[in-house]
């Protein structure tokens, strides 16, 4: 049995009095894609974003139980929490490009972490851009305010940045909720050759791709994680009907 | 279909009367300039820019009132936009919110609202009689420096809460720290906003006499205070000096406010080309103010 990257025991999660997650627990495993489901605000990005501690930003946000990263629990005091996130690479469900050009959008990633050589960065927005599969549309105008771009190439500039900083896990908030089917393939030919390298957990409200990307899936609903098994278990044998019944469209 | 007609006169009526009230204010403004034009742009020459104040009002100048304006607008930014960017920064990126900043926010918002003439006894308290700075420039910096102190901090804040979430949230998660965010994307973002805070709060100060006046500013000046930089004819030439700060000095709306208690027809025409030098200041730091906005909105879109 491999050492899980992420073990997630005993999470609750609460905006305010507001409870949305649920008593989860669960073992991400390294060089795996795995994907969670489940409708709308059932918590699913709540759940991502405790994953690198970016919901501390919210101030309402409050959390209780055990998320730990190779064995150290993020949530202890003495953890730092810039290096966690360096770590935990994230893209986010609406695109956020900073209002800057593409170039020092990925420049900007590299810089907070000291890599000052020019040809360094060079290489580095070239090749990410290039994994994004955004650098064909973007080689000529990299100086361009990338506000500019359109939803689509914004959300794969946001994975390349994502990518520009190396980390070990990449957390996917439907990143590919605003992309056209071409993209949307580019992204996932990409998923597949991350896994090699890195543990992806991808947020998808499409039931194909999460069939086609993940190697596990779990199932979310109303703040609690109703099944988590291999993605072939989950979607031609789901042990729950109400797994069932959403994965076949079934559900609200 | 009566009741359509009844609506439509009473639409009819509200335009009518939301037009009045914006003309009003505009025709009252209009007819004031076209007054103070008639009277002071004629006195409005070279001269009286490089003249000082005199009993003749054909020779009175307002010299050492737009040079005492610039040192003390001079004086009050240094003072008063470190301390109000960085206090609008800490408030708004790193205080954790707790009974104590919200005390701090509401009094800020409070102090904005004070009467600038209790400002100008703070000064006279403070720094005229307890630091001993006399009736100096600096005395007069340091009091309109805390006069538009909590404007600062507000525009600032302001400022900053404008720039999104998202973008914060995106700058974290790539494992920038906190003061990398701040510096280096949400200060950049914001500064157009804060920039156009600064001018006003600028340009509020520059029109400012009830503090000054208390502090006791001189009404009646005929010299300049020491220039901080001045040549000489022997070894070292160049020189610096930073005894101009302890010097007295007047402003404009001062001198203006002397001229105008003045009796004589002829200093009522140069109190109205004074008016006329002040509005055209604090014009163009407002038209300046409105172009950045304008621009920085042009520039950054979300
Ligand atoms: N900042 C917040 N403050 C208060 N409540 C929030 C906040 N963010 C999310 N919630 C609530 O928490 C619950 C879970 O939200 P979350 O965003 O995790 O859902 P989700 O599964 O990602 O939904 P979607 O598929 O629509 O993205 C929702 O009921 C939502 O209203
Ligand atoms: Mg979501």
């Amino acid at each position: 049995m491999v050492n899980p990257t992420f073990r997630i025991t005993g999470l609750d999660a609460f905006y305010g009095n507001k409870h949305v997650l649920k008593n989860i627990n669960i073992d991400i495993l390294p060089n795996a894609v795995t994907a969670l489901i489940g409708p709308s605000g059932c918590g699913k990005s709540t759940f991502i974003r405790s994953l690198n501690r970016i919901n501390d930003l919210i101030l309402t946000f409050r959390r209780e139980g055990k998320v730990c990263y190779h064995n150290q629990d993020i949530y202890a005091k003495d953890v730092d929490v810039v290096e966690l996130r360096r770590r935990v690479g994230m893209v986010f469900q609406k695109p956020n490009p900073f209002p800057k050009s593409i170039y020092d959008n990925i420049a900007y990633c590299l810089k907070v972490h000291g890599i000052k050589d020019k040809d360094k960065i060079d290489a580095t927005v070239e090749s990410s851009l290039k994994k994004a599969a955004l650098w064909d549309e973007v080689k000529n105008s990299l100086r361009q305010n990338a506000l500019t771009l359109s939803g689509g190439q914004q959300q794969r500039l946001c994975i390349a940045r994502t990518l520009a900083v190396e980390p070990e896990v990449i957390l996917f908030d439907e990143p590919c909720s605003s992309l056209d089917p071409i993209s949307t393939a580019k992204i996932e030919e990409l998923i597949h050759q991350l896994k090699q390298s890195y543990t992806l957990i991808i947020v998808t409200h499409n039931m194909q791709q999460a069939a086609r990307v993940s190697d596990f899936a779990g199932f979310f609903l109303l703040g609690e994680l109703i099944e988590f098994d291999k993605t072939d278990k989950i979607f031609t044998a789901p042990k729950d009907k109400r797994t069932e019944d959403y994965i076949t469209g079934r559900f609200g | 279909m009566n009741k359509t007609k009844q609506n439509k006169i009473i639409d009819k009526c509200f335009g009518f009367l939301g037009i009045a009230a914006t003309l009003f204010g505009l025709i009252m403004l209009l007819v004031f300039i076209i007054d103070v034009l008639s009277d002071g742009l004629g006195r409005i020459n070279w001269s009286f820019f490089t003249s000082f104040p005199s009993r003749k009002p054909e020779q009175a100048g307002i010299l050492s009132a737009w040079v005492g304006s610039v040192w003390t607008m001079f004086i009050t930014a240094m003072i008063a936009l470190p301390l109000g960017i960085g206090a609008g920064i800490h408030l708004e990126e790193y205080a954790r919110k707790s009974r104590l900043t919200n005390f701090i926010e509401i009094n800020i918002a409070n102090l904005a609202g004070v009467p600038s003439v209790i400002y100008g006894l703070l000064g006279l308290g403070l720094f005229v009689r307890y630091l001993q700075l006399d009736r100096s420039v600096l005395a007069g910096g340091f009091t309109l420096a805390l006069l538009i102190l909590p404007v600062i901090i507000l525009s600032t804040r302001e400022a900053l809460r404008a720039v999104p979430f998202s973008m914060r949230e995106a700058s974290y998660a790539v494992g920038a720290t906190k003061w990398q965010t701040v510096r280096y994307q949400v200060l950049p973002a914001a500064f157009g906003n804060i920039l156009t805070g600064i001018i006003l709060a600028m340009s509020r100060a520059v029109g400012e006499t009830a503090p000054l006046i208390t502090i006791g500013a001189l009404t009646y000046i005929a010299f300049l205070p020491q220039s901080p930089i001045y040549f000489s004819s022997g070894f070292p030439y160049l020189h610096f000096s930073l005894k101009g700060l302890f010097d007295p000095f007047t402003v404009l709306p001062i001198q203006i406010f002397n001229w105008v208690s003045r009796p004589q027809k002829g200093f009522f025409t140069n109190a109205a080309a004074g008016i006329i030098v002040l509005l055209g200041l604090t014009l163009i730091m407002n038209t300046l103010a409105i172009i950045l906005r304008h621009h920085h909105q042009k520039k950054i879109r979300w």
